[in-house]
Formats: C-alpha cells, structure tokens, sequence
C-alpha cells in the first residue's frame, strides 16, 4: 500500500464520464444506480436509527416518560418499517449487488439496465409514501401490521405506509429479475457457475426469495387495505375473516425476507474471507448450496411466527422440525468460514474485522434462533426481547456488519480512494462492542419476561435495560464514525490503485474507480474464484 | 439483594417451569460450546496464521468431504434432540390435566377480565389456589391480545372470533405478574397484571368474600330464559331444536354427517353462526345471535349448557359421559351478597 501514491486516478472513470444532476437522474450504469442507492439507503437508516435512539432512551427508565405511548408505538413501528423495507432489504444487493454483479462476472451491465433505474425509481415513490405517512402523524401497528389490529382497531396512516411497502416491493422484484436474468445470461466466457464468486451465489439465492416471496407481502398488504376501507371480510372475524391466516400470509414473505438480508451478507463474508487470508473458501461448493438451501427451505418455515397463536400441536412440530433444519446450511457456512482460515494468510484489515465480528455475532444469532424453534421454549420467549435480541444479532449483527464490511472492501474499488485504516479498525471495534452491550442484555431480559413493544415496564428490568440503552449510544457512535472518515477520504484518501487488497476477483482487474464499461476486453475467465496460488505465480 | 436488583433469571412458579428451564439450560450449553468452539478456533487460526510478509498467501489445504459430513450429521442429531425435547414440553403445554378449575378471561383493549366458574370477577387480577390446575379459556372482544405469565412459562394468544386455551399449576403462593404479549395498540403496555396464588383455604375465603352475582351458570340459565333460547331447546327434548341435557362433551352427529365434539368451540360456533352447524334430525332454523350476546355472556351460556352436562340425559344417548366438569362444584353456591366489584384479596403471607 505504500505504493499507493505512485499510483494516480484514471483519467475518465464511471463517476466523471458525465457531469449534472440529468447525467445521475438519468444513468442506466449499474454503477451509477449503486450509488443512487448507496445515497438514499444511507439517508433511511439515519432516520430509523433515530427512532432506535427514541425507543432505548424511553426504556432507560420503567414508566413511560419521555414520549407518550402513541409516539413510543409509532416509533418502533417506523423503526422496523424503514429498517427492514427501506434499509435492509434493499443494502447489499441494491448497493453492492448492483455495482459487482456485473463486474464479477465479467459483464459490462446488468441485463436490463432501464429496468435498474427504474427499481431505483419505484423504490423512491415507495419511500415517499412511507415519509408521508411518518411526517404525517406516524403509523402504530407494529412493522407486521397485524389484523385486525391493522384493519379496525388502529386509526394512524396504515394505508399510506401499506402502500409504500407495497410499492418498494415491486423495487425488489424488479432488481431480483434482473440478477437472475444477468447472472444466467450474462458471464463472460470461462465462467462457469463452479468459478464463480460465492457473493454471485449468494445474490442469486436472494433474488430468488425476491422474485418468489414478494409478490405475497404484496397481495397480503392488498388485502389489509381493501379491509380496511372496503369492509371486505378477509382477516376480521367481526365480517367473517380469520385474523391468522393474516399471519400466515404475512410470514410467508417476511420469514424469508430475514434470509433476502442475511443472505447477501454472507456472501459477502465469504468474499471478504477468502481476500484477507489469500485462501479459497473451505467447501466452495457446501458454501454455495448452503445459500440456495437457506433459500429454499426459508420458505417452508414461517409457522414458527405462530407458535402461540393457536395452531394445531401437529402443525407447530411440522414447523418446528423444519426451523430446526433451515439452521444446518448456516451452521455449515461458519464452520467452513472458520476452516479457511487455517493455514491462511490472515490479514486483520478493516474490512476482515466486520467479517469476523459477522461470524461471532451471526453465530450468537442462529444458535438463539434454535431456542424459538424449541416449541415449548417459544411459548416462554416469543414476543418478549428475547426474539428482539434474536434478530438483532441477525440483521444487525450479521446482516449490517457484513453491509459495513462490503462497503469497506469495495470502497476504494468504487471511489478510487482509500479510507484512514486506524479510524476503520477503530469503528469496528467500536460496533462490535457496542452491538453486544445493547443486544446480549436483551437476551436476559426475554426469558425474565419483558414482552416486546412495551412503552412502560417493571423495576426489576431496569438494570438491564440501562446497559442496552448505554450499549445502543456507544453502537450510534460506531455508526457516524465510518460516515465521517468514508466521507473524508473522497478528498483526503491515498489513491487506491486497480487492487489495493490483492485479491482475486475480476471486479479487482480493472481501474479503480472503474470506466462506464467496466472493462475494456471482456475477460476470459481459466481459473477458479480465490485462486491465489495461481495469482502469485503469474505475477512471479 | 443483587438478584432483586439485577435478575438474570424469573422466578419458578408453576409445575411447567423446571421443564421448559431445563430445556433452557440445555440449549444454553449446547451454544456456549459452539459459541467458545468457533470464537477459539477463529481467534487461533487468526494469530496462528496471521500474514507474516506482505505477499504471503494462503497454503493450499486439500478439503476431504469428511469433515463437511461431520460438521453437518452433529449439528442434526443435536438438533433433533432439541425439537423432540421442545415437543414434549409444548405437548404437555397443551393437554391440561382432566380436572382443572375453569376460569374465563375476556379481553379488551386494555384490560382483562377474568370469572372464576363461581361467578366472582376480577379484572386485571387473577385468584387461584396454588397446587390445582388451572384452565383458562379466553376470548377477545376486539384484536389480538395475549396473556403471559412468565414465572408460569405460560403465554398464549387470545384472538377474536374464537376461543383459546391454557393451563397452569402453580406451585407457590405469592403474585406473579402478568403481560399482554400481543401488540394490540395504545395502552398495550398497561395491560398488566398479577395472578395471586393462595392457600386453598384462603382461596376458599376469598371465593366466599366475592361476588354478588351467583355462578356464571346461574347467570347462564337467566340469559338462556330471556333470550328465548328455552322455547325451542326444552328440556324435554319436545321443542324445535335439541335438548342441551347432557350434551357437552358428548359427540354430536350433524346434518353434514360429520360427528363432532360439543365443546366450548362448538357451542360458540352453534350460537355465533349456526348455519354450518345443524344437528341430524332438527331444521337449520337457529337465528344467529351474533352481536346480540358479549363474550362474556356467551361464556355464561357455554358454563350453563356445560352445567346440563351432569343432569339426566335421556335424549343424547350417544358418546361417553366425561368426568365432572369443575364447573359443578361451584354451580351449587347460592349467590352471595350484591356489590358488584370484586372484594380485595384476603392478604396472602407474601
């Protein structure tokens, strides 16, 4: 890296190719619509994180003080709906998908390229529906908008925010298609789907839960609003619905919509793995088909949600049975992450951090997940922070560290420059820390039995409570220090070069930040991912 | 002291609670010794192999299939020991034993009403004797609530437009708390509670020092009159519909054919919607009494019809008669008093 400032930017790249706000509005470079994205996912997670940062305030002391109970149930409503909807679902594959998909693959583009700047475009008209129904007084029903809750009994914006989550579908739908179609169409000649990057299976196994799982949140969130202003029984039993069979609508997208946000972040660790030890991944193919496995059987699991609503014995052990088994391709991906780093060449860079705070936290995350698939142990800890602490330490833990760790890797590839690595390797420590402070308490508070969205609780959960929210102001901190050096370092960073990590990767062969086209020649790929033997030979 | 100040575990008051913590216990071994088994084995590799020179690279290790085979086979026999385990448990959860004491609980946006088969009523305070196996039944007037009771190991869901069960049996005097785990809207958090566990004699003073308005029975058979349900359900199985002596808990053939149990469901489902419903040999004339009765007295009706159960049945000769319903036991009380609001509890020893 001392290199570095012998090297200097190319002369015209992706991001001065064109100049004016009509060159942005306007691109169909998947590049181009990665920051797009990377702009406005980033702009939605400040506001969720300030709704995080109401919530655990609220909670630092028993009695509902600080906002009134309205407010404390707007607040996590619109925490979850922007985290998951407008953040999470969206980060990796909309951000990184969109910029190395093609890349990895040798492709100049993604297969349909307007298609892309339209799913940017309809997932901004979702996010203006749900903005309006925050600045407008707020939604309460919880981000699961459960019936009939939802359909009678709430008289906040549920439909604007209905329709807004309806319509930033339709955005992963459309990005979903267009990796399928791009990764069977589209790689260069060479590579075959066994030489191909993990994170590339990985996105594939996401866009298919996309694709598939998508259209039922949709049809789901049709029905609450025809409910709600047609009076059409459907989920209400006081017009002759049945309100679980909301819940199993609802969970049949939103189950697999938690592997839409893990998934890519495992690809991502495998990439950042293999980088950082100069390995090729332990089990490529178990790693691989774990993903479409994770993907396949995410689908025959979400009666879990429903443990204690009622459902037969028989169906809840089909479901148990089933969770139980959705964890063995997760198990498999860390054992093998954790077999590559034998006899690796492991580099504690920024970005191999997050990759390993992902392993620990992930770890923490599915192994707790066993205790909710436990059908009589879920009777104890379901809708308590037990499962709040679960799926922190997956979609924050693991699904946002591997997001940061992307964005680590690849930002000198997409902005030619290097980030300061000691505010990096600090930053890091600092989420990690500061994620396990807020969550683990969590965990302890579940099984004493504090129930989820609750604006008020007993003394005894005090203590507890005061750690998390002291966890959640050193977590806030860990998240504002990589804006600021990211941001600086597009002025003040050391430039880059083509591959300052040394990785594999043809996404690494071509200038950073890379020309509109991506490469000059469409590469001939010989080798498999994470060749490095290979690599070192060849350059002597 | 530091317990009270800072607990880390709740408090065990139910016979289902040394099952589901030692299951607990078990799956928290179970992920310590994943959890120290990866976070060893990444942190050595880490320092073992960390990058000495700046070009080094990984040595090429050759990956057999034996160690994906075993990593995947213990994972499944682990995790098979947790799911029959788990099932056990929640099995049990699920089958109350034969002779429990019937409460019923109503909620509502954002309260809980409870009546003890006696007919005393509590809101937002639950009365029962510690050691007797208790079995709510529980209905919801407008969205989904949930009762939890967490030194039980106990929570269920009550949703709108049917009834759902559980059962305890607490093992030590003393008041537990309990939530609305369900999210069901403003003062979600506020629907709280505490079940107070009693001596059976200072359970029996306390039923004694209740309620005004005779058993839920007593109030059952009142409605029965005044909503007219007499004039065709006779007693004398002369009338249009059914007689309901001797019916509950008894199979009952239907118009469609099918045989079904006459249980709280049923019963509800007969004077909800009685249009899928009709029993073999009677016209589907029943009105629907939908809106017309609460919840409330509803369950009134159900503990009435489930009162019949134990007299003379000369005209449903079908099924097998069940044990004595709880219910009984208490039906026999005369009404006591007229002050409508439950009395404060006799204060318990803790």
């Amino acid at each position: 890296m001392e290199t570095a400032d012998a090297l200097s930017l190319p002369k015209t790249h992706y991001l001065n190719a064109e100049y004016g706000i009509r060159s942005w509005l306007l691109t169909t470079d998947h590049k181009r619509i990665a920051i797009l994205y990377l702009v406005s996912i980033t702009f939605f997670f400040a506001i969720g994180a300030t709704f995080a940062g109401v919530i655990r305030l609220e909670l630092l002391t028993p009695p509902g003080d600080l906002v009134s109970d309205d407010t404390y149930n707007k607040m996590f409503t619109m925490h979850g709906i922007v985290m998951i909807f407008l953040f999470l679902i969206p980060s990796i594959p909309a951000v990184f998908g969109n910029f190395f998909v093609p890349m990895m693959i040798g492709a100049r583009d993604l297969a349909f390229p307007k298609i892309n700047l339209l799913s940017w475009y309809v997932y901004v008209v979702g996010a203006i529906f749900t903005l309006v129904a925050i600045t407008a007084g707020g939604v309460d029903t919880g981000w699961t908008f459960y019936t009939p809750f939802s359909t009678v009994a709430s008289n906040t914006n549920v439909l604007t925010a209905a329709i807004g989550v309806f319509i930033a579908g339709f955005s992963s739908i459309l990005t979903g298609l267009n990796f399928i179609v791009t990764i069977h169409r589209m790689r260069a000649p060479g590579m075959t789907w066994m030489k191909m990057p993990l994170f590339l299976w990985s996105t594939y196994a996401t866009a298919l839960i996309n694709v598939l799982g998508t259209p039922v949140l949709a049809i789901t969130l049709l029905l609450v609003a025809v409910e709600r202003v047609f009076h059409l029984g459907v989920f209400n039993p006081a017009y002759g619905g049945d309100p679980v069979l909301f819940q199993h609508l609802f969970w049949f997208y939103s189950h697999p919509a938690v592997y839409i946000m893990i998934l890519p972040s495992m690809g991502v660790v495998s990439e950042l793995i293999a980088a950082f030890t100069r390995h090729s991944i332990f089990g490529y193919k178990m790693v691989a088909f774990s993903s479409l496995a994770i993907a396949v059987f995410g689908f025959l699991v979400w009666g879990h949600h429903m443990f204690v609503a009622g459902i037969s014995v028989y169906s809840a052990m089909i479901f148990s049975i089933l969770s139980f088994l959705v964890a063995i391709p997760s198990a498999i991906k860390v054992f093998n992450w954790s077999a590559t780093l034998y006899k690796g060449s492991v580099s504690l860079d920024a970005p191999m951090l997050y990759a390993l705070g992902f392993i620990g936290l992930f770890t923490v995350g599915g192994l707790t997940g066993l205790f909710l698939a436990s059908l009589g142990l879920d009777v104890q800890v379901h809708d308590t922070y037990f499962v709040i602490a679960h799926f922190h330490y997956i979609m924050v833990g693991g699904a946002l560290m591997g997001y940061l760790g992307a964005i680590h890797y690849w930002w000198p590839k997409m902005t030619g420059r290097l980030y300061n690595e000691i505010w990096a390797k600090l930053a890091a420590l600092t989420v990690f820390l500061g994620f396990n402070l807020t969550f683990f308490p969590q965990f302890i508070l579940g099984y004493l039995g504090m129930p989820r969205r609750y604006h008020a609780y007993p003394p005894e959960f005090q203590a507890l409570n005061v750690l998390s929210t002291a966890g959640a102001t050193v977590l806030g901190i860990g998240y504002l220090m990589p804006l600021a050096y990211l941001l600086l370092s597009l002025k003040f960073g050391k430039i880059a070069g083509p591959n300052p990590w040394k990785a594999t990767g043809l996404e690494w062969q071509t200038p950073s930040p890379p020309p509109t086209f991506n490469f000059d020649q469409t590469p001939i790929v010989t080798k498999p991912p994470y060749s490095y033997e290979q690599q070192e030979a060849e350059l002597g | 002291m530091w317990p009270r100040l800072f607990p880390l575990f709740p408090e065990r008051a139910s016979t289902m609670a040394g099952r589901v913590d030692a299951l607990y216990f078990f799956l928290i071994g179970v992920s310590a010794f994943f959890i120290v088994l990866i976070a060893s084995l990444v942190v050595y590799f880490t320092f073992r192999y960390r990058r000495r020179q700046r070009d080094e690279i990984g040595r090429p290790v050759t990956a057999g299939y034996t160690l994906e085979v075993v990593w995947t086979v213990i994972p499944v026999l682990l995790t098979m020991v947790m799911f029959f385990w788990a099932a056990n448990v929640y099995f049990s959860m699920a089958s109350p034993p034969p002779d429990t004491l019937d409460v019923y609980v109503v909620a509502k946006q954002w309260m809980f009403k409870f009546q003890q088969p006696g007919g005393q009523r509590e809101i937002d305070e639950l009365h029962v004797p510690v050691g007797r196996a208790v079995k709510l039944t529980m209905a919801s007037e407008d969205v989904i609530h949930d009762l939890y009771v967490p030194a039980f190991r106990v929570k269920a869901d009550i949703i709108p437009g049917r009834y759902t069960t559980m059962w305890f049996t607490p093992t030590k005097p003393g008041s537990y708390h309990f939530f609305c785990a369900q999210y069901c809207g403003t003062r979600h958090s506020g629907m709280t509670g505490e079940v107070i566990v009693m001596e059976p004699a200072d359970y029996q003073a306390w039923l004694a020092g209740g309620s005004g308005e005779g058993s839920m029975a007593s109030a059952g058979e009142k409605l029965f009159q005044d909503l007219g349900c007499i004039t065709c359900h006779r007693p004398d199985g002369q009338g249009r519909g059914p007689s309901l002596q001797g019916l509950y808990g008894h199979q009952v053939q239907l118009t469609s054919g099918q045989a079904v149990t006459a249980d709280d469901a049923y019963l509800r489902t007969c004077i909800l919607t009685p249009g899928g419903t009709g029993v073999a040999g009677y016209q589907p004339i029943m009105p629907s009494f939908q809106g017309v009765v609460s919840e409330e007295q509803l369950l009134q009706l159900i503990e009435y019809i489930k009162s019949l159960a134990s007299a003379a049945a000369p005209t449903t000769p079908q099924g097998e008669r069940l044990g004595p319903r709880p219910g009984e036991t208490h039906q026999a009380q005369p009404p006591q008093g007229s002050t409508p609001k439950t009395p404060p509890a006799p204060k318990k020893q803790h």
